[in-house]
């Protein structure tokens, strides 16, 4: 997974990161967004799915609700007062 | 505060010495479910158990008891379960599990007359193929037989320790007779080896959980909370124990789980031989049936004839070395086995041609009358003249 | 006139950015087997967030799992994991547990290797109350397998082994959970993220038998035998029929074409767990030394 380029929003209070390659194309995220911060891109990743792609990151609350639900771990979300930009557990 | 070893002289039966066996090699669970004539295990265990520091379940059925001897062991304990014949079968596919994770515990099945319900109550020794290829797929394994309540404790305390030092569960394959005839049952700790499992000897970031040694046992067990982290599947695996179904990592793991056993079978095979040198027939046996030929033989030595006993205490891994020796030198074998010949099967396998082969089945039931043994031996010497 | 749309906002594009999660999982061994649109993820997701949230040292959890797409969680979990045989992960998890008491074994299996096979084991260890939590994700088939109706599979839905339809009526689960005795029982679905998330961290922490069932999407099976869509769908409609009832009794929460897909938490009763009784009736009683208890 480290190996993978990660794409990385600025949000209003924070982050959204994205593991393009690691998508399986599901669109949990894109769908039940509650925000609709989310669509499908129009590019395919490595596997030849769809990945999703921010539309519009003003939206974004970092509810982390599409980083519960990705099952592929591709996607996830990080407020300010946490780390700065990294992904750490 | 009651002691794992009960030191002393005991009047016991086969049974009662076997959990005592166990009690004393140092078994934290024991997971099983009545069956006869392996109840009598169960109960003293239940009671010496909690006396100990252990647990004892009483499981929902057999397959359970199998898995929860598995699960035990990887959370640090020495485990065992018994049964028999219609048990042994419900636990085939979880002693597959164990054979195949390398899990150490203990199966003991008290055997009794088969197929199916059979002779519920009744000797037999009818599951000693099953005790080889029961389980599915290529494996290899050991099992041991004893002839008394002594040697049920000494086999017992064995089993555990075969299992840790060649990582499986080991089968103990008594018969209804043993487990039920009351005899002396001397406990010396003195004479009671324990051996201890083997952990890591290398922190988690090194540690690979199925790297083995040059005897081909893998070199570590640790136990679930120690830090490892490990993955223990019944899928094939490789060193690390993670799933990779393909032919090569089958070609690597599953030849070293028979190979392990066959490499180290000088050290694990265990017979007794009587007035072998210079017998004409030599009686291979085992279990209770050795001790009907034990007086079959001294019957036929009475009788001015050239007679000896090889006693399998480990039936599986089966001696062929020794065999394959003896039949160069004999003119021929007697097998008494209270079953419609299974072990003889081996022997006829291993000798060849080379000499005779004598079953003496029984359907089970009942032990050999001495006689029956003594007229396949005649028979042999006739044959042979 | 053309609209023009307003420009997507540009990423930064970084390298060696590791998931929050990452700790939990051997990531090593991803992506993982399960398809595009199965629940399966989502319910390793919340898992993950679970133990991180409760912050429990994760070399003393465990996880032991069957046969079948959910059978496959103990590959991917970064704990001491044990995939056993098909039915049997309950009763491996017993031993496991009663072995190392002050740890936490979670199961975490699917429907038919829980309550088919293993559905004797299930009552069981509920029964004896041994602390243990019972993840289920119930997708209402055996989908490693291909397909084929299971016990839980609803009246009328079609399965690779029921191809006029199925006509057995299936378990009720948190019925049967808690009427086997587990001290907690909740049902949600993969769309519930947060609740589910909250229900593993409860069931891990309520002592005794937990359980929590959790209704998952299998687009390439189920789904697709029962028309339901792709995985997308057939979560929306599994959300579209949820609804939440805590404490609702569980007698209700049976499935049947047409009906509400009762969620919530339905019981959280604790009770003597097996070896608390062990020891307040066996050990305690005769003075015995507690199970496992090292030197």
């Amino acid at each position: 997974m480290s190996t993978m380029v990660t794409k990385r929003w600025r949000t209003k209070k924070g982050y959204l990161f994205l593991q393009e390659d690691e998508c399986k194309g599901c669109a949990f995220c894109i769908e039940f967004c509650p925000k609709n911060v989310l669509q499908q891109s129009n590019r395919f990743n490595i596997k030849g799915y769809y990945p999703p792609e921010v539309v519009d990151a003003d939206a974004c609350v970092n509810c982390t609700f599409c980083q519960l639900i990705c099952p592929d771990f591709a996607i996830w979300s990080v407020k300010d007062e946490e780390a700065e930009g990294s992904a750490d557990g | 505060m009651a002691e794992r070893i009960l030191t002393g002289q005991h009047f016991m039966n086969g049974d009662e010495a076997c959990a005592e066996g166990a009690v004393a090699a140092g078994c934290g669970l024991f997971a099983g479910y009545p069956i006869t004539p392996q109840s009598e295990i169960a109960e003293r265990i239940s009671l010496r158990l909690p006396q100990v520091g252990g647990v004892f379940i009483q499981m929902e059925d057999e397959i359970s008891s199998m898995a929860a001897i598995l699960g035990g062991a990887w959370g640090g304990q020495k485990t065992m379960t018994a049964t028999s014949g219609p048990g042994f079968s419900l636990m085939m596919e979880n002693l597959g599990l164990g054979l195949m994770t390398e899990t150490p515990c203990v199966l003991v099945n008290i055997q009794r007359g088969g197929p199916s319900t059979g002779l519920p109550t009744l000797v037999g020794q009818a599951d000693m193929m099953q005790a080889r290829w029961g389980s599915h797929g290529d494996y290899g394994v050991i099992a041991l037989s004893p002839w008394s309540p002594q040697e049920s404790f000494e086999l017992t305390v064995h089993a555990f320790n075969l299992a840790e030092r060649y990582r499986l569960p080991v089968l103990v394959m008594s018969d209804e007779v043993v487990g039920h005839m009351y005899e002396r049952v001397e406990i010396d700790p003195d004479r009671i080896e324990i051996v201890e499992r083997r952990k890591p000897s290398v922190p988690p970031e090194e540690f690979l959980l199925y790297e083995v040694d040059d005897r081909l046992v893998p070199k570590g067990m640790p136990t679930f909370g120690d830090g490892y982290r490990v993955h223990v599947t019944g899928l094939t695996h490789d060193e690390r124990g993670y799933p990779v179904l393909d032919a090569e990592t089958q070609a690597a793991l599953v030849p070293r789980l028979k190979e392990k056993i066959a490499r180290n079978a000088a050290d694990i095979i265990m017979i007794e031989e009587t007035d072998v040198d210079g017998a004409d027939v030599v009686i291979v046996t085992y279990g209770i049936s050795a001790r009907t030929s034990l007086g079959a033989m001294r019957m036929a030595q009475e009788k001015g004839l050239k007679v000896g006993m090889l006693r399998l205490i480990t039936v599986w891994p089966f001696p062929e070395d020794r065999i394959r020796a003896l039949a160069d030198e004999v003119a021929g074998f007697v097998v008494p086995e209270i079953n419609l010949g299974q072990v003889v099967l081996e022997v006829e396998r291993v000798t060849a041609g080379r000499a005779a082969v004598t079953p003496v089945p029984h359907a089970g039931g009942d032990i050999h009358r001495p006689e029956q043994i003594v007229s396949a031996i005649e028979e042999v010497l006739r044959d042979a003249s | 006139m053309l609209h023009k749309a307003k420009p997507l906002p540009k990423p930064d594009v970084l390298e060696n950015l590791e998931h929050p999660m990452h700790r939990y999982l051997r990531t090593d061994r991803f992506p993982h087997i399960w398809c595009s649109g199965c629940g399966l993820g989502t319910a390793l997701s919340c898992f993950t967030f679970a133990l991180d949230e409760m912050g429990l040292d994760d070399t003393n959890t465990a996880i032991v799992s069957g046969i079948g797409c959910t059978g496959r969680m103990a590959g991917y979990v970064n704990l001491d994991s044990y995939h056993t045989t098909h039915g049997r992960a309950i009763a491996f998890a017993t031993g496991l547990a009663v072995a190392q008491p002050e740890k936490k074994v979670v199961v975490f299996s699917g429907d038919g290797d829980l309550f088919a096979i293993g559905g004797n084991h299930f009552i069981h260890a509920a029964r004896r109350n041994i602390d243990m939590t019972v993840l289920c994700v119930n997708n209402f088939n055996y989908g490693m397998t291909g397909g084929q109706f299971g016990p839980t599979t609803p009246i009328g839905s079609r399965g690779t082994t029921a191809p006029y339809g199925n006509y057995e009526t299936p378990f009720n689960l948190p019925y049967l959970a808690a009427s086997s005795g587990a001290t907690y029982v909740a049902r949600w679905t993969t769309l519930d993220t947060r609740r589910l998330k909250q229900a593993m961290v409860e069931a891990l922490t309520m002592p005794g038998f937990t359980f929590v069932e959790i209704i998952s999407p299998c687009p390439t099976n189920y789904g697709r035998r029962n028309r339901l869509g792709d995985g997308l769908e057939e979560l929306r409609y599994y959300s579209e029929r949820s609804v939440i009832q805590h404490g609702a009794d569980p007698k209700h929460a049976d499935l049947y074409p047409g009906s509400d897909i009762l969620v919530g938490r339905f019981v959280e009763q604790p009770r003597p767990t097996f070896l608390e009784q062990y020891e307040e009736q066996i050990i305690a009683r005769n003075q015995f030394r507690r199970p496992n208890e090292k030197g």
